[in-house]
């Protein structure tokens, strides 16, 4: 069988290519190589829907930034995940920073970015009391959102494979060869023909480009480390506070994320590997010492979790998507910050891009836009849990106490695709809280062993060699 | 193990405890032994007894009981007398919510949601262990990390090994439990590393748990880096300095591929935040009354959650006490109210409870901040108790009588700890 298009990669891009691509008559696979949708750089970034003011106009970046920034309501009301409108507020700390906030202003304005305001000290502070009084000003932008990244990736995924997305996980392109106008790649798994092919490996897109000899370009990862706090800092800010951004980065944030959680970071450092997520003591340093400048309330001691994720950096700095001089092998390259916002965006253009060069596309008319509403016990009226109890009580057992997650909701979870602890613990917040995961992840392994139908220790944490448990006989 | 039937659910109740460990359970026998008719216990575990039942070692019950039991031994004396006393358990159960009247909505897969009334509620939730994030060690993020208490549930309640070459960071009680636990289990333990100059677990645990067995205790040491991927395959140890911050070029890596953390626990109290109780920063836990009730009116609160015990005879002791206050609040017996505030002075680091009264003996227990040898407790200029040794690993426990209180006229006595020549 020939694929009409294989996609390289299950991170957010890939995964809102994949949706956009099922609304058409297509034949479609996806390969990831771990055992689980977004697990790389798209699960471990800020978490933000940019405002659309802070990417340059003239670059791809500044362009798709806007225009995904307009699409994530409607995808969020079909498919149900974490994101809010949340506003936030770049803020001046020194008075010739002003300037620099009137600069943003009318590059977002040139963009079309509505709402934007200049806030005065006094506003500012009425808004966010709890922001360091030598605050100076800021400017305010309403279109800027918090999304859990993780879930858009799960909802994009989920509704793609069922309007008929092929799903290949644990597999990995090994090697890509011609036959006449097929493309045939080697994976882990067998071969895959397909007539066209889209790159969307994140860190590894320059590798793949490579095999198909369809790119000469080099990925650099930039290693970003975020700190999570613990929940009695809820509601320290209501909007995502941003400083004034460098080249490099868009400086040190304090996002109050979907759930509540306050986040601090990200680091922004060039790392020599592809596989360097280790967080460091310098990183904690930077971040609190950044932050504490910004809301002078939050301490090192609020920390309760930390991880590091990978930006996907181009020498340009700018993203990288288009046809390559590979026939059928369309590179999507150097999506970092702002790619989470931009995906829609980067998804509707690469369909079009796919028309140009040959790819027939016709609707589909059992597509399927919404996905069934998942239940997040937590956030249900008592009246509304009281009911759903009565009708099952697996969801009137409490597995994860921290962030009040129920059985059925990780039955639900693992019935979705959820193969791993992380996996359930990024759908359902299970082991997500305070204790993370003290109390809940035997219970969470016993549900993924009965669910799975497999041995409790064949359970892992996230794949490959990632192990939990072993038999008391057996060897490690 | 027996499994308690689900009982009838009644519209109110004396006492509801929520919570069935240790304190729950005893907190429940004192509400009975101050008169209270019908008591509830909520219990979110499968079955009551909470931490005890995978603490399947010996120690336990050698102050309450006069003989040394395991945990769940220990436990099941506790749920037998529960049980005869007519004390009504529910498990796999959940409170979401009390308000003001004492109204406690629950959740359970057996009844549902409910909302029943109290006269008295025991807060009891006990504690949970600190992770990794609240130490924030740098390194990857593989698998292979855990809280020794979930080794423990792992290896003695669902028979599993956790690892092989095991690592342990922090010296509290329940990873020298575990450094013992898995060497019996033919694991190799390569060494407990604790970040403070002393241990942090009671010394005979140190003796049998580590000494015994040749594990290598490191004091001023931490674990500075995490390796490995996907599973953990090695740590960086090093000294640390007089700010606890690791000495880069004197660590040396240890391969292995288990970390167990024993860095301490902290008192469970979402529901108690949820309630807007007064909590104490040092304990975590909530302010608590001479009769161990709350900042909120019959609601009172024992055990781990309101400091963390080293031992479960401890917390049977203040859980029956709350539990008997309780049980009287709820039959309308109303005492007088405190009349001293407790301050925790030089080298104290808390003291529970925050408040008593002149008109009777209270049991007040504390921690020290550091280690000393020869010293003495003093409350104000109204006692002083000699210590051979104080440990803060060690809680404290001082009894004091009104006759010492009658000479003390002010508001405020302040309890200091003083090294004796």
């Amino acid at each position: 069988m020939v694929y009409d298009v294989a996609i390289i990669g299950g991170g957010i891009t890939g995964s809102a290519i994949a949706r956009e691509l099922m609304r058409y008559r297509l034949r479609v696979i996806l390969i990831e190589k771990e055992c689980e949708i977004g697990a790389g750089t798209s699960k471990a970034n800020s978490g933000i829907i940019h405002a659309g003011h802070h990417s340059r106009s003239g670059t791809l970046k500044g362009r798709l930034e806007w225009a995904g920034n307009q699409m994530w309501d409607e995808l969020h009301a079909d498919l149900d995940f974490g994101f809010r409108r949340g506003g936030e507020l770049t803020v001046a700390m020194k008075p010739d920073q002003v300037a620099d906030l009137h600069e943003l202003k009318a590059n977002g304005e040139a963009k079309g970015v509505t709402g934007l305001e200049l806030w005065d000290k006094e506003r500012t502070l009425k808004e966010e009391p709890n922001l360091s009084s030598d605050v100076v000003a800021s400017l305010y932008a309403p279109t800027s959102g918090i999304i859990n990244p993780y879930e858009a990736c799960y909802s994009l995924i989920d509704n793609a494979v069922r309007n008929g997305l092929e799903l290949s996980l644990e597999n990995a392109v090994i090697g890509i060869e011609w036959q006449d106008d097929v493309i045939m790649l080697n994976t882990r798994k067998g071969r895959i023909a397909t007539r066209y092919c889209v790159n969307a490996a994140g860190l590894f897109s320059d590798e793949i480009a490579a095999m198909a000899g369809a790119g000469n370009f080099t990925i650099r990862p930039r290693k970003g480390e975020e700190y999570l706090l613990d929940k009695r800092l809820m509601g320290i800010v209501r909007h995502t506070i941003f400083p004034l951004a460098t080249a490099e980065s868009k400086g040190i944030l304090v996002i109050p994320t979907f759930d509540g959680t306050i986040m601090v970071g990200p680091t922004a450092q060039f790392v020599d590997s592809k596989y360097d997520r280790t967080t460091s003591a310098a990183g904690f340093n930077e971040v609190f010492d950044s932050v504490r400048t910004l809301v002078p309330g939050i301490s090192p001691r609020d920390c309760i979790a930390q991880f590091a994720g990978l930006r996907a950096v181009l020498e340009s700095e700018d993203f990288l998507i288009g046809p390559s001089s590979v026939r059928g092998f369309i590179n999507v390259a150097g999506i970092q910050s702002p790619g989470l916002t931009a995906a829609p965006a980067i998804a509707k253009l690469i369909v079009e891009i796919l028309a140009d060069e040959g790819l027939q596309l016709e609707h589909k008319e059992n597509f399927m836009a919404q996905n069934p509403k998942r239940v997040r016990f937590a956030a249900l009226s008592r009246r509304e849990q009281m009911r759903l109890v009565a009708a099952n009580p697996s969801y009137g057992r409490i597995v994860c106490r921290c962030e009040l997650v129920t059985e059925g909701e990780i039955v639900d979870a693992i019935r979705a695709g959820a193969r791993t602890l992380d996996g359930v613990k990024f759908r359902t917040r299970a082991g997500m809280g305070r204790c993370q995961g003290g109390f809940c992840s035997a219970r969470v392994m016993e549900l993924l062993s009965r669910e799975l139908n497999v041995p409790f220790t064949a359970i892992t944490k996230r794949g490959g060699k990632s192990w939990i448990v072993t038999d008391r006989e057996e060897r490690g | 193990m027996r499994k308690l039937t689900s009982p009838q659910l009644k519209s109110s109740y004396d006492v509801i405890i929520v919570g069935g460990g240790p304190a729950g359970l005893a907190a429940a026998i004192g509400a009975k032994e101050a008169g209270a008719e019908s008591i509830l216990i909520v219990d979110r575990e499968q079955k009551a007894g909470g931490i005890l039942w995978q603490c399947i070692h010996p120690g336990f019950g050698l102050h309450h009981f006069k003989e040394e039991l395991t945990g769940p031994e220990y436990a099941q004396r506790f749920l037998k007398q529960v049980e005869e006393e007519g004390v009504a358990v529910i498990s796999d159960a959940y409170v979401l919510d009390i308000d003001k009247e004492r109204q406690v909505t629950l959740m359970s897969s057996v009844y549902g949601m409910h909302s029943i009334k109290a006269g008295a509620v025991v807060l009891a939730m006990g504690a949970r262990e600190r992770t990794r994030g609240a130490i924030h060690t740098p390194g990857t993020r593989p698998s292979g990390v855990l809280t020794a208490g979930l080794a423990q549930k792992l290896v003695n309640m669902l028979g599993y090994m956790p690892g092989r070459r095991i690592v342990i960071l922090g010296s509290g009680d329940i990873g020298l439990i575990m450094a013992r636990r898995m060497t019996l289990e033919g694991a190799e333990v390569l060494g407990v590393f604790e970040i403070m100059p002393y241990a942090n677990g009671l010394n005979r645990n140190i003796v049998q748990c580590l000494h015994d067995f040749d594990i290598p205790l490191h004091l001023s040491h931490t674990v500075a880096q995490i390796h490995g991927q996907e599973r953990i395959n090695a740590v960086t140890v090093a000294p640390v300095d007089d700010k606890l911050n690791p000495i880069a070029d004197k660590g040396w890596e240890i391969p292995c591929d288990t970390l167990l953390l024993a860095i301490g626990l902290i008192p469970e109290n979402e529901l108690s935040r949820q309630l807007n109780l007064r909590l104490d920063p040092v304990t975590n836990g909530p302010i608590v009354n001479s009769a161990m009730e709350t900042s909120m009116d019959g609601v009172f609160a024992c055990g781990n959650v309101v400091h963390i015990h080293d031992l479960v005879d401890f917390v049977t002791q203040e859980a029956l006490s709350a539990g008997r206050n309780a049980g009287e609040y709820a039959l309308g017996q109303r005492r007088p109210g405190d009349n001293i505030r407790l301050v925790p002075g030089n080298g104290v680091s808390y003291c529970v409870p925050h408040t008593i009264s002149t008109h009777q003996t209270h049991t007040v227990y504390m921690r020290v901040r550091k280690p000393h040898e020869r010293c003495s407790i003093t409350f104000g200029e109204v006692y002083e108790k000699k210590l051979r040794y104080a440990f803060p690993a060690e809680m404290i426990t001082v009894t004091l009588k009104p006759e010492f209180l009658e000479t003390f006229h002010g508001d405020a006595l302040v309890v200091d700890v003083h090294d004796r020549e």
